[in-house]
């Protein structure tokens, strides 16, 4: 019953936005603009239908209605209740109703919010967001339906994939991602506007688009983030990004969207660099479509890959007609988006931001093209090659490492231009942090080059970042006689943009200090081991005390027990890695238990165990730093929300940010300093 | 709207298309061997199941593949918890028996399992016609090439890969490569061919 | 004073990006000549290195380093195993090679058409930096026109007079 209801609701909603689609155009050419209350009426009534198709499935899988096709494939009635609710992304179908949703949800908000906006690039916009759901509401009726009629009804099902029910983070990593990349359609949505409403030769449109592409953003990064962190808690290899065609897939308009994030300024500012604003606008979409097409098609093998059907060649004929629509428009009205700005001088924040775009540019293109490689070399040489994490490692991360030292480079430049000489006055200064940290590294026993150096960079950057919060708030200090924290309090107020902006910088660093230490000073052992026998790692010492077995509805868990020793081999702690086995399927999922603390994580894996508990085998890690990243992550997030609401711009504040009679001399204790600020 | 621009910039998304179309007549998962055509590696491993008379050969025998010039020899990987050997089980049996007295010697290499585990398994799969070996440390697995069970080899009189199955084989498949490789042997010469036992 | 930085820079970023090129192997050059008995630190390295760059035939995507599979083990046995004959981690991938195919690389080898796709990184950025450097002379040279005002509108004093 369900199912039909939603499955209905999903009929109406492809009739609704079909028809949205094709009123906008004719509302706006025939001069009838109450009729784009109509299509702004099918935006809202789709939200409604499937937010109806949604709330039925969720109550499906709730209510274990194995009639509905898609719950007889995922759901199970000994599957705890959360992990019931979130299976609704778990598989292809759900995941593509679940898109589809936010679809909804994104484009009613966005027409809400800029319906009174004069001009045509909000229809048009609604008309491109409507046309992108048209696709989703083809497959969902089509070759993606989830409510299928099951019969003869299964009494039970087999449940979700085993991976995805075994962490609590599989609740919250979708999500985040399906805001993220969808989101990124509104912003192609302006841009196709933008175009379309001739309006793409101003500065207006990525006023609009930017807010969105922010938001989106910010969504993704802690979609990754977090997808990094569930892999680190479940896959039971102490990694957390193996360069996979899935996570690429995820980071790919990640890149993108940050290089527009940055581009627009300058077009804000110098009306410069329209066209690739515009581009990055429209590539960030392509990527997240084509990223949805590699992870669904099964046209690449990956751990992720959801499995492959009929649903590849629509993917295949939507990404051309995006492609080919996109090209279109961009090629056929470039001619009118050539910039006639200038920039100040080459000393410049603008320079850097050009560098920035390149790198950004490059590691994206680095990333897609190994991606696409062994499909590539199959095509031309006939010859199946893997691209893998050592490739993308000695290819891709040297740009990295190159953006984390612009990250210092760009917020100490100003706009405009200036002076080599106060160019050097303001470089110098943060090279204090760069000495600091690289010996740090150095020190800990870091040998490579590309490690050194981003420890070196972390530090130049950081303290070129920190040292903006410094400088302003001791100017607003001196001018107003305000006490430090109200000094930065105010001065972070009164630029949320900015210095959102330099947050998010200071949680990217933190992530890349993170994943190189981490990477650099992983040790790991592998040992099995009796009761009481004892193993250590890195200083650290685990202890097995037992090996045990659990029954619990929809698994048995196995589980070893190590007491974690002080230095005066003291039990200051336990350490509980697990194997899981599902009924539904018979390879067991690594459950692996991490002690974190602001040093490191102590993570242990269980390997294999004797039957009877005679022993266990563990593979142990010591990992410093890894909870930076998480952490990072959230300072990203944090600088991206402060970002977004910054809200009217106030009257001109004190010069606070002219760092002038900076003294170039003894760069250590100017450095040092900001870092205590 | 400039047209012309406009339909050469499409063009860039041509090769993409086409790569894309291409993929989608290939299978990620199949990954051709390159060892058909070549040498087939040596072994020498440890019989840890008999067979059954007249293939039988005793328990802790050693098999080497050198011994076994101017015949066809079929190597099949399998494992006690693999359910696709289950399948193939038969067949393998059966097609072994029909060649019986013929140059042609069938052996079976366990992989990554115990050898009780893998007697077991023949006793409840109803009897292996053939020997078995162990592959200690799976050096034959790796020397072969494996990417997993079941997977089966057939050797050429030559001592030549001829031909490499991925999966449960059949006996049609058996018959068609070991009597093509058979009748292309005999020309060869009579002195070429060694009697079976 | 211009020029030179400029130079300066573009010299810095060429000689970065020519950095993963030449040291493409470097696991090989850190190893010592085959005769020499290699310490079990050091063959443990080399090892996990060699181990690092091959993919599990079983797995989805992991290497054999970091797999926890039985054959993984094995294979991870086998390259110590052959390490400890003498031969070169060159040696020891291309005997993988030869059972398994290119497909075994996890970083597949810089000949033929996979030049390309370490070539490509590499003269993109180059590429790219000499057109960045062609634009800002571009928009740096005097008479391109004033530039307009119509940016900055959210934090005016951001905007630099020099």
């Amino acid at each position: 019953m369900t199912g039909l209801l939603a499955h209905n609701a999903l009929l109406v909603s492809l009739a609704t936005v079909l028809f949205g689609a094709g009123i906008a155009p004719v509302a706006i050419r025939t001069g009838r603009r109450e009729w784009l209350q109509l299509a702004y009426g099918a935006v809202y009534t789709n939200f409604l239908l499937v937010t109806v198709a949604t709330a039925s499935m969720i109550v499906a899988l709730v209510t274990h209605d194995f009639s509905v096709s898609y719950v007889a494939a995922v759901g199970s009635r000994s599957t705890p209740l959360l992990f019931t609710i979130i299976s609704l992304w778990g598989a292809l179908e759900g995941s593509i109703l679940f898109w589809a949703w936010v679809l909804s949800l994104y484009a009613a908000v966005v027409v809400w919010v800029h319906r009174r906006r004069p001009g045509d690039l909000v229809p048009y916009a609604a008309m491109t967001l409507l046309a992108v759901a048209a696709f989703f509401a083809i497959l969902l009726v089509g070759p993606a339906d989830p409510f299928r009629p099951v019969f003869p009804v299964p009494a039970d099902g087999p449940g979700p994939n085993t991976l995805l029910q075994n962490h609590y983070l599989m609740a919250v990593h979708p999500p985040l991602l399906y805001l993220g990349y969808v989101g990124m359609s509104v912003p192609f949505a302006f841009a196709v506007g933008a175009i379309l409403s001739d309006e793409a030769a101003r500065n207006d449109w990525v006023v609009l688009s930017r807010r969105w592409m922010l938001a989106s953003w910010g969504f993704l990064s802690a979609a990754i983030i977090a997808g990094m962190w569930w892999s680190y808690e479940v896959l039971g290899w102490g990694g957390y990004w193996a360069w996979d065609p899935v996570e690429n897939a995820s980071f790919l308009p990640w890149l993108t969207a940050t290089a527009y994030l940055h581009s627009v300024m300058v077009q804000e500012r110098r009306s410069m660099l329209r066209l690739w604003t515009l581009n990055l606008c429209v590539a960030t979409f392509v990527l997240t479509i084509l990223g949805t097409f590699l992870t669904r098609s099964g046209i690449l093998s990956s751990v992720h890959a959801f499995t492959q059907g009929s649903i590849g060649y629509y993917f295949l004929a939507f990404i051309a007609l995006v492609m080919v629509s996109a090209l279109v428009l961009l090629a056929g009205h470039s001619e009118r988006l050539h910039s006639k700005g200038n920039l100040g001088g080459a000393a410049s924040r603008e320079t850097v931001f050009l560098l920035n775009n390149l790198f950004l540019t490059a590691v994206m293109l680095t990333v897609l093209v190994g991606t696409l490689y062994p499909l590539i070399a199959e095509a031309m040489r006939g010859v199946k090659v893997s691209v893998g994490e050592p490739f993308f490692n000695q290819m891709a991360v040297p740009a990295m490492v190159a953006l984390v030292f612009l990250m210092g480079v760009g917020p100490a430049l100003p706009w405009g231009s200036t002076t080599w000489a106060d160019a050097r006055r303001r470089l110098l200064p943060p090279f204090g942090g760069a000495v600091v940290l690289g010996a740090i590294g150095v020190f800990a026993g870091a040998r490579k080059v590309y490690a050194i150096l981003t420890f070196a960079f972390v530090g130049y950057a950081a303290v070129g970042n920190l040292r903006e919060y410094w400088v302003g708030a001791r100017a607003r200090r001196k001018a107003h006689g305000e006490n430090p924290v109200t000094a930065l309090a105010r001065l972070i107020n009164g630029n949320r943009r900015r210095y959102g902006g330099y947050l998010a910088h200071i949680g990217a660093l933190l992530v890349a200090l993170g994943v190189t230490a981490s990477s650099t000073f992983r040790s790991e052992r592998e040992a099995t081991l009796a009761p009481g026998e004892s193993l250590t790692v890195a200083g650290q010492t685990i202890r097995l005390t037992r090996v045990w077995g659990r029954e619990e509805p929809q698994r048995s868990v196995i589980g070893a027990t190590f007491d974690v020793l002080g230095r005066d081999g003291a039990v200051i702690g336990t350490i509980t890695p697990r194997m899981n086995y599902y009924r539904v399927s018979d390879q067991p999922v690594p459950t692996p238990d991490v002690r974190s603390s602001l040093r490191g994580d102590l993570y242990a894996s269980l390997m294999a165990f004797e039957p009877r508990g005679a022993n266990a085998t563990v593979k142990m890690i010591v990992e410093p730093l890894v909870p930076w990243i998480w952490f990072g992550g959230l300072v990203v997030v944090l600088g991206a929300v402060l970002g977004l609401f910054h809200g009217t711009p106030r009257a001109v504040r004190a010069p606070a940010t002219e760092p002038e009679a900076e003294p170039v001399a003894a760069p250590a204790a100017p450095v040092i300093a900001p870092a205590h600020a | 709207m400039n047209w012309k621009r406009a339909v050469f910039a499409t063009l860039v998304a041509v090769p993409v298309i086409a790569l894309f179309a291409f993929g989608f007549t290939r299978d990620p998962g199949a990954i051709p061997s390159p060892l058909p055509g070549h040498v087939a590696p040596t072994f020498a491993l440890t019989v840890f199941a008999p067979g059954e008379p007249p293939l039988a050969r005793p328990m802790g025998d050693t098999i080497r593949l050198r011994d076994q010039a101017g015949k066809v020899v079929v190597v099949n990987f399998w494992a006690s918890w693999c359910l696709a050997c289950r399948a193939e089980h038969v067949e393998l049996t059966e097609t072994a028996r029909q060649y019986a007295g013929r140059p042609a010697q069938f052996v079976g290499v366990l992989y990554a399992d115990q050898p009780e585990m893998g007697r077991q398994w023949i006793t409840a799969m109803g009897g292996q016609s053939y020997p078995s070996v162990l592959d200690d440390g799976s050096r034959m697995a790796i020397d072969y090439g494996l990417y997993g069970v079941p997977e089966t080899f057939i050797i050429d009189p030559g001592g030549r890969i001829a031909y490499k199955h991925t999966g449960a084989i059949t006996g049609e498949i058996l018959h068609q490569k070991i009597d093509s490789l058979l009748a292309a042997a005999r020309p060869a010469g009579p002195a070429a061919r060694t009697p079976d036992r | 004073m211009r020029h030179a930085a400029r130079a300066v820079l573009a010299a810095a970023v060429a000689l970065w990006w020519a950095g993963p090129l030449s040291a493409q192997d470097s696991v090989a050059r850190a190893r010592p000549p085959v005769a020499t008995p290699v310490a079990d630190s050091a063959l443990d390295a080399t090892t996990a290195a060699v181990s690092s760059s091959l993919r599990c035939p079983v797995c989805q995507g992991e290497s054999i380093q970091e797999s926890p599979s039985s054959l993984a083990q094995d294979m991870r046995a086998v390259v110590r195993q052959r390490l400890r004959a003498g031969e070169t981690p060159e040696q020891v991938k291309a005997y993988f090679v030869s059972k398994y195919g290119e497909w075994i690389l996890l970083k597949p080898a810089a000949t033929g058409l996979n030049k390309l796709l370490y070539l490509f990184p590499v003269l993109f950025v180059g590429g790219g930096l000499a057109l960045v450097v062609f634009l800002v002379r571009r928009w740096t040279s005097p008479g391109t026109g004033a530039p307009p005002a119509s940016g900055a509108p959210d934090d005016p004093s951001d905007l630099h007079s020099s």
